[in-house]
């Protein structure tokens, strides 16, 4: 075996975005050593591409929020399958969590009054997003950065860590290498938080980056942990469309929460289109154009516009739009925010200009965009409890989107900077208390060494399969069988692929040496995201229900028994076993805030 | 456009390197890293870079596009190709290379930890209560994404190695940001005038030029902030004053500069 550095901290925090630092910040303010590894430069983690808003019921713009609104809003949004208490957590500390990022240096839009300005968003009942123009994450995530970094823990920059180390059952370090280097390393801890985002990108038109391949998740499920809601995928409504240079990066939602129009090709409204419209939100959005353009200056008296209606609604109104012959010039829909006029647009999405004009040709002030659903965000990940964000593996906590419960079925948008937050925090304070109470553990050799043959097998020369390659044909499966409209017959030859795939991958060979090599770094993300990849087609086939960002073309109503269900993956003797769990059911407190009228 | 073209590109360390060229077939709206990409899954896995949203909001995939300090998924490809048809890719040339456009930029973060975060006095009533003319110059500031292409140009850094006594326009940008927060109770002039050294630079604006982000770094950041410490420092009547009452330069009220 080769040798390696073995480095010691209380707790090891593994991602360094929103969630990881947040939990970062717990770690170093109680004290403890802590250790931030993440497979980037600090500070450009996926949470710099969150754009639209924090979602806290602050209650800034004179409207009667509070955390019992937005608690119903995202257990609806989510179709039930979220765990209640998480949400209740959520909703409770969320202003409390974006109030204190003010403390740490955010410089968020103001009200007249002085206060930090909301705007409305897709699923939520009042103007609810603290933002920053149109470049929330980047101000969460630098804010949170300093913030960390004022503190010191131990940053460990593009360091991939691929294996999670036992001592017995409990989970006692990690294992993986540094980048630039390729030089081996151990971590040994007597907690350890994942907080490694999601694993969009094994989706052909994503707006995920190359990081988002499920490293945290994937370990998290190979050391043992389970994964829920793994079926549930967000596509997002809105990812530019052409040219294909672009296709799939993130137009935000902010669009319509500033007064976005959808139109398809023959200029109508369609999300007007009553086909559309879900019986549980009905009476709540305008239901002509006059009463929506009205709500742009006057939100007490009119209702929004059914733009703003979940991520999950208005990706399937797109994909019909277009499958039925009403598609734009690319085949998606226009998006068109013109009438708010140039000064408007360049102030409240000033990224938004930037983007379309220096990679897509249109200026937005004058024309409208085209867009088409991109895939998003991942509500499923590993099972967490929600008071600490402890996995069902002793030692090892989960926060952000690489845990569930919180989104259920599908995600509001503005929740996700949110989960951070308060998830971020929850876990780091898990982590603090666990971590108390245990000694470190003895790290396994026999892990490490295993790990390490994994590694090194694709650097051994010889004929073998190529990584990329590889992950294009994953992605084409993905997209083609496991998009936004799912069947039978699609999920099944998506997973026969899936698991050839998998197959092929343990013979993956790339050329070159250990030193910042992208091919081998691929080698073995890939198997990561192959891995998450049988677990969602696994959970897609087996909910035989259209329910949030799950729409069965086969089955096409949702059914009473399946949303009493959270459906489990877990690794078994190197298989992937499929069971469900009983969605937690709501405190009598929480049921009755359920049952009052919003 | 041509539907190939070639990337003359840095292929190296620290120590040794090449220029190698690699053919690419374009398609509409290509941009260099897309290219950079083909390269990596269709002829040579191990050419390495940086990069992570491909949407211009990370700044991780900076690199040299002809000579110039550029964002590579901000780069359209038709925009920089010469008559043959090729477009040099070389890495940030102020930072040493680690491999390929890969630099180790790591100076960049020893010298943001040396910037006191914001501190705001507890008397100061919660919520915060800002109005939004107060803090449009410095969400100006804060839209900076850390690509640090404005580090990569700056004469001081690149052409004169002077990392030891100015911190770049970068982390100008990023005091300025504190500086100017009507809430910060931290009086940053000692630090600018002293290790950050605010007047190393000579208002060449060429980080100005680069900036993704459009923020006007030289003039309302850096020129603001010599003027400040100019005032504090050099100021006749001041110097008076502290002559008289044996006041330290950089001292003020927390709310002075309101």
């Amino acid at each position: 075996m080769e040798d390696y550095a073995t480095i010691d901290h209380d707790v090891l925090i593994i991602g360094a975005g929103g969630a990881g630092l947040r939990a970062a910040i717990s770690v170093c303010e109680a004290g403890l050593s802590c250790g931030v590894v993440c497979k980037s430069l600090l500070g450009k983690a996926h949470t710099v591409m969150a754009e639209g808003g924090a979602a806290a019921a602050l209650g800034n713009m004179g409207e009667p929020d509070n955390w019992k609104v937005h608690f119903r809003d995202t257990m609806l949004g989510g179709q039930y399958l979220n765990n209640p208490r998480m949400v209740e957590i959520f909703a409770k500390e969320a202003p409390e969590r974006v109030l204190e990022l003010e403390e740490y240096g955010a410089v968020f839009d103001r009200t007249p009054d002085g206060l930090i300005a909301q705007r409305p968003f897709g699923g939520h009942t009042y103007r609810r997003l603290n933002h920053v123009g149109d470049r929330t994450g980047l101000e969460l995530i630098r804010t949170l950065q300093d913030k960390a970094v004022s503190l010191g823990p131990s940053i460990y920059m593009e360091t991939t860590l691929t294996r999670l180390l036992h001592s017995g059952d409990r989970v006692v370090g990690a294992f993986g290498y540094h980048r630039s280097t390729g030089e081996f390393v151990a971590f040994r801890a007597r907690a350890v938080v994942l907080a490694t985002g999601g694993w969009g990108r094994m989706y052909k038109f994503t707006s995920n980056s190359w990081e988002s391949t499920g490293d945290g998740a994937g370990m998290a499920y190979a050391a043992g942990a389970e994964l829920i809601d793994m079926e549930m995928v967000q596509f997002h409504p809105t990812g530019m469309l052409w040219p294909p240079g672009v296709r799939g990066i993130l137009v935000t939602e902010a669009v319509r929460g500033e007064g976005g129009i959808l139109r398809n090709s023959r200029g109508e409204r369609f999300m007007f289109n009553p086909e559309y419209m879900p019986r549980h939100y009905a009476g709540k959005f305008a239901e002509s154009e006059e009463e929506a353009h009205r709500w742009l200056e006057d939100k007490a008296n009119n209702r929004r516009p059914p733009e703003l209606l979940p991520r999950d609604v208005v990706s399937r109104a797109i994909y019909r739009e277009v499958l039925a012959g009403r598609g734009s010039e690319h085949g998606g829909a226009y998006l068109d925010v013109t009438h708010r006029g140039a000064d408007y647009i360049k102030r409240k999405l000033p990224s938004m200009y930037e983007q379309f004009h220096a990679l897509g040709d249109i200026d937005i002030t004058r024309q409208p965009m085209e867009v088409y659903p991109t895939i998003h965000y991942t509500m499923g990940g590993v099972r967490v409890e929600p008071e600490t964000g402890a996995s069902t593996v002793p030692g090892l906590f989960a926060a952000g989107e690489t845990a569930a419960g919180v989104h259920g079925a599908n995600r509001l948008g503005g929740n996700s900077l949110t989960d951070i937050l308060v998830f971020g925090k929850r876990a780091g304070d898990g982590a603090v208390a666990y971590a108390a109470g245990v000694e470190h553990g003895a790290l396994s050799r026999e892990e490490i060494a295993e790990e390490q043959s994994v590694l090194l097998a694709p650097l051994s020369g010889g004929e073998g399969e190529n990584p990329y390659e590889l992950s294009r044909e994953l992605q084409e499966a993905m997209q083609a069988g496991a998009m936004i409209a799912r069947d039978e017959p699609g999920l099944t030859a998506c997973l026969e692929k899936v698991r050839e795939l998998k197959e092929r991958a343990t013979s993956v060979r790339v050329p070159g040496d250990r030193r910042y090599n992208p091919g081998w770094h691929t080698a073995r993300d890939i198997r990561f995201s192959l891995d998450l990849s049988e677990a969602i087609v696994l959970s897609a086939l087996e909910r035989r229900e259209s329910r949030g960002a799950q729409w069965r073309l086969d089955y096409p109503e949702k059914s009473e028994e399946l949303g009493r269900v959270n459906f489990v993956v877990r690794c078994e003797n190197g298989r992937a076993m499929l069971t469900s769990r009983p969605v937690p059911e709501p405190s009598p407190e929480l049921a009755a805030v359920l049952e009052e009228a919003s | 456009m041509r539907d190939r073209i070639t990337i003359r590109l840095y292929r190296g360390d620290g120590v040794s390197g090449e220029e190698r060229d690699y053919e690419v077939t374009t398609f509409p709206g290509m941009v260099v890293l897309d290219a950079i990409h083909q390269i990596q899954g269709t002829q040579d896995s191990t050419v390495a870079c940086r990069w992570n949203c491909k949407a211009a909001k990370c700044g991780s995939c900076s690199a040299e596009i002809n000579g110039r300090p550029r964002l590579m998924c901000k780069s359209r490809v038709e925009d920089y190709c010469d008559e043959a048809g090729v477009i040099r890719v070389h890495p940030l040339k102020a930072f040493p290379v680690i491999r390929d456009l890969v630099t180790d930029v790591s100076w960049n973060y020893d010298k943001a930890r040396q910037i006191p975060p914001l501190t705001v006095d507890k008397n100061v009533p919660r919520p915060f209560r800002l109005q939004q003319i107060d803090v449009d110059r410095i969400q100006e500031f804060r839209k900076c994404i850390e690509c640090f292409l404005c580090q990569d140009v700056c004469h001081v850094i690149r052409d004169h190695n002077r990392k030891d006594g100015y911190f770049g326009p970068r982390f100008m940008v990023k005091i300025a940001a504190l500086e100017m927060h009507p809430l910060d109770g931290i009086d940053r002039r000692r630090q600018l005038r002293n290790e950050a050294g605010v007047g190393f630079c000579n208002i060449t604006k060429c980080c100005e030029e680069v900036c993704p982000e459009h923020i006007k770094i030289t003039d309302n950041a850096i020129i603001p902030l010599k003027e400040r410490v100019a005032d504090d420092y050099f100021d006749p009547v001041r110097a008076l004053l502290r002559l008289v009452t044996g006041a330290k330069p950089g001292k003020r009220s927390p709310h002075a500069h309101e």
